[in-house]
């Protein structure tokens, strides 16, 4: 994981050499300055699904908008159901993927918690379906800014889910989400900020629908539905193992159950492999399940997913300026969760200061509940001190986050080792 | 022409045993169904008396291949299987999309409609045993008034059931047909109509229920009759637009008379110690009804 960080991040840079860094290289593609929610189409288009579902909902619409521009131009060979409801949208994606169909979806916040039920059984179906969720505050009150209380909820329905930092990435995530979902038999949702990324353009290089081609072949599903070979699929299981009426004993509840938390966990591998197939193909990675940003000899290390680490860089590049020798760890994929990843890079750190854009109510930030408890297994832990920042839309500025730093600093400095959240410029 | 008893084929699609209750309807208007579609269907169920019907992992009573689904989304289900299977070049394969009472005209209607209002290629068939059965017998926007359920104990239901078929025709679907089990040929006739025909055709099976109703399980067969006798229950199909009265109730209407409704409540312990201002708000929905269908079955004759 390391190396890949150095191989990515090369020398330590300013934000600004970094941003020169990243610049999408055409290559045999053309670069294309469009917002995120157009960079999550044209993935999906270069991804040549067959079944899109979707309904739209603020700030997800423009995804839905364009893919069906893109169908009804004949640009992409599809079938879009415009169906009522997100519950629909993904009760379509999930029977479309049962009959062997690569399916695409997106939305947002509410639409997400109506899927509730739709996220689990997708899941519990093992069906390689890819959804982006545009991050939006949930209700109530009603907002339709950003932040990520929308997917952390649904996070222990089964679901791999992977952060994405700018439009480039959201463009790349969807196409790696492709590969990783119909290799691990596991749902991806890809998650990126709303407004912050989906209306902000950016330069994204699009590339060549063969080369895309080459990436991600077309879908094979294990089992299909098929009058030929009956089946009945997802009927109703007990806990324990049953013999069929050929005397074979079958999994109960509970082993199909352990073969997902299996997948989930073992999907990390095929999410570090995904990437690197990538940069094969394209020239870029991101970092597979964590990245970083002049962390490698960092003392305190600030820890987020999402945009969010671009104000965290900027940070970094403030406090290293004061003498503090700070970095960024940025969490790519959330579930699974990368325990052993995070451990690595925190293991030199003293100082781990998490910024969380949700919370898990009557607790903490969920990032930093879950990183304290992966450092439980670390011999060499950090202090960890979490945040809370920009709920529902509340701007985040680098010198908030770096006065956040510098506050944990100094309980840190008064022999604290964690503290109840700071809130980042709430008003109270 | 109508089929036959005896010309119903003879292959079989139900495995013998499955899970449901002594006496079900729906075992046997599930066997006529499979027989119209000679087993070439993919099915959607949604939770239900159908899922328990079906069997448990890993075993199955039916030769058909099916999809479970969760509870409101077997419309939008059966959408995504049309879609699926037309994007992967098997839009041959017809789908069923096959729900109860509750599935469809409670938690299942939005899904419906809007599966409707695309006219979806598919065939739904609700089976309506006038309950939440598969849960113990709770109300549904089905039960018919003074029906006794788990969650009209007492007074019992104080409305009439929604008239489900008269939603779907307000869609502008191209079939629509009321059927029951007691009546196998009616049911595989209009099943088999429906296969020929492209978009959402939407089949109401009324569907006798001893656990739920309170009577006899030997009297299913008998109970379905009596229900369409009183008009309780009116077979009928209503093909682009034009409605038609079919089997006994086409012959009910020649004859110009039903037998009252309290024959056929007397025999169900759900309408036990009904009074009688009940009975008769009853019998005056069903007359009122029937007569609706009879001009309806008359005028379209003429045109």
């Amino acid at each position: 994981m390391i190396t890949e960080k150095k191989q990515r991040q090369g020398a330590k840079t300013s934000p600004k050499s970094r941003a020169k860094d990243e610049k999408p290289q055409s290559g045999n593609g053309r670069v294309a300055i469009i917002t995120g929610n157009e960079a999550a189409a044209h993935a999906a288009r270069l991804c040549r699904v067959q079944v899109v579902a979707a309904y739209p909902i603020t700030p997800q619409s423009a995804v839905v908008e364009n893919l069906s521009k893109f169908v009804e131009s004949g640009e992409l060979k599809a079938e879009f159901v415009t169906v009522e409801s997100e519950h629909s949208a993904l009760a379509v994606c999930i029977a479309a993927s049962t009959v062997g169909a690569r399916v695409f979806t997106a939305t947002s916040a509410n639409g997400l918690a109506y899927m509730c039920e739709q996220i689990h059984w997708a899941a519990g179906a093992r069906l390689p379906i890819v959804m982006c969720c545009v991050n939006r505050a949930m209700a109530a009150p009603w907002n339709v800014l950003n932040d990520q209380q929308d997917s952390m909820s649904q996070r222990d329905a089964g679901w791999i889910q992977i952060h994405c930092r700018n439009n480039q990435e959201i463009f790349d995530t969807v196409v790696q989400a492709f590969k990783i979902a119909e290799r691990v038999h596991v749902p991806v949702m890809v998650c990126y900020d709303g407004f912050l990324l989906s209306h902000t353009v950016m330069p994204v290089c699009l590339p060549r629908q063969e080369d895309v081609d080459r990436f991600l072949p077309p879908y094979t599903p294990h089992t299909l539905l098929d009058p030929a070979d009956p089946r009945n699929l997802n009927q109703v299981t007990l806990a324990d193992p049953r013999v069929n009426s050929e005397g074979v004993l079958c999994h109960g509840y509970m082993e199909l159950r352990y073969l997902h938390q299996e997948a989930l966990v073992g999907a990390r591998e095929a999410i570090v492999a995904v990437d690197r197939e990538f940069d094969q193909c394209f020239g870029r990675r991101w970092g597979g399940m964590v990245w970083g940003y002049r962390d490698e000899d960092a003392d305190v290390c600030l820890v987020a997913a999402g945009s969010l680490t671009m104000e965290a860089s900027t940070a970094v590049d403030m406090l290293r300026a004061e003498g503090i020798a700070a970095g960024v760890v940025g969490v790519r994929a959330y579930r699974p969760f990368p325990v052993e990843e995070l451990i690595a890079a925190l293991k030199k750190a003293r100082l781990a200061v998490v910024f969380d854009k949700s919370l898990s109510y009557g607790y903490e930030g969920p990032i930093c509940a879950d990183l304290k408890a992966a450092l439980f297994q670390s011999e060499a832990a950090p202090a960890v001190f979490g945040c809370i920042a920009g709920l529902g839309g509340r701007d985040v500025k680098a010198r908030q986050l770096a006065d956040a730093v510098r506050n944990a600093l100094k309980q840190y400095d008064n022999g604290q080792r964690t503290a109840p959240p700071a809130w980042i410029d709430c008003r109270i | 022409m109508a089929t036959r008893i005896l010309d119903l084929p003879a292959e079989e699609y139900m495995l013998p045993g499955n899970r449901a209750c002594a006496g079900c309807g729906l075992g046997i208007g599930l066997r006529h169904i499979l027989k119209a579609f000679d087993g070439k269907c993919i099915m959607a169920v949604p939770a239900s008396c159908l899922t328990v019907l079906g069997g448990m992992y890993p075993s199955s009573s039916v030769l058909v291949p099916w999809m479970n689904v969760v509870f409101p989304s077997t419309a939008a289900a059966a959408s995504g299987l049309v879609a699926g299977l037309k994007a992967t070049g098997r839009e041959d394969i017809p789908v069923l999309a096959m729900a109860g009472d509750g599935g469809t005209a409670d938690i299942g209607i939005q899904a419906l409609s809007g599966a409707a209002e695309r006219n979806t290629n598919f065939i739904y068939i609700c089976y309506d045993n006038e309950a939440y059965m598969n849960t113990g017998t709770q109300r549904s926007g089905m039960t018919p008034l003074g029906v006794r359920t788990t969650t009209t104990p007492v007074q019992g239901k104080q409305q009439p059931p929604k008239d489900m078929p008269r939603i779907l025709e307000a869609h502008g679907v191209p079939y629509i047909a009321m059927t029951c089990p007691s009546f196998p040929t009616d049911l595989y006739d209009k099943v088999k109509k429906a296969i020929g025909i492209r978009g959402t055709r939407y089949l109401h099976m009324a569907t006798p229920c001893p656990a739920g109703w309170q009577y006899n399980p030997k009297d299913t067969v008998e109970m379905g009759r009596l229900a369409v006798e009183t008009g309780s229950v009116v077979l009928f199909e209503i093909e682009h637009g034009a409605f038609r009265l079919t089997s006994r109730s086409k012959k009910l209407a020649e004859q110009g008379e039903l037998m009252p409704v309290r024959e056929y409540m007397e025999r169900q312990g759900r309408y036990k110690n009904l009074d009688e201002a009940t009975i008769a708000a009853v019998q005056q929905w069903i007359d009122r009804r029937w007569e609706d269908y009879v001009r309806r079955d008359a005028e379209s004759a003429q045109s």
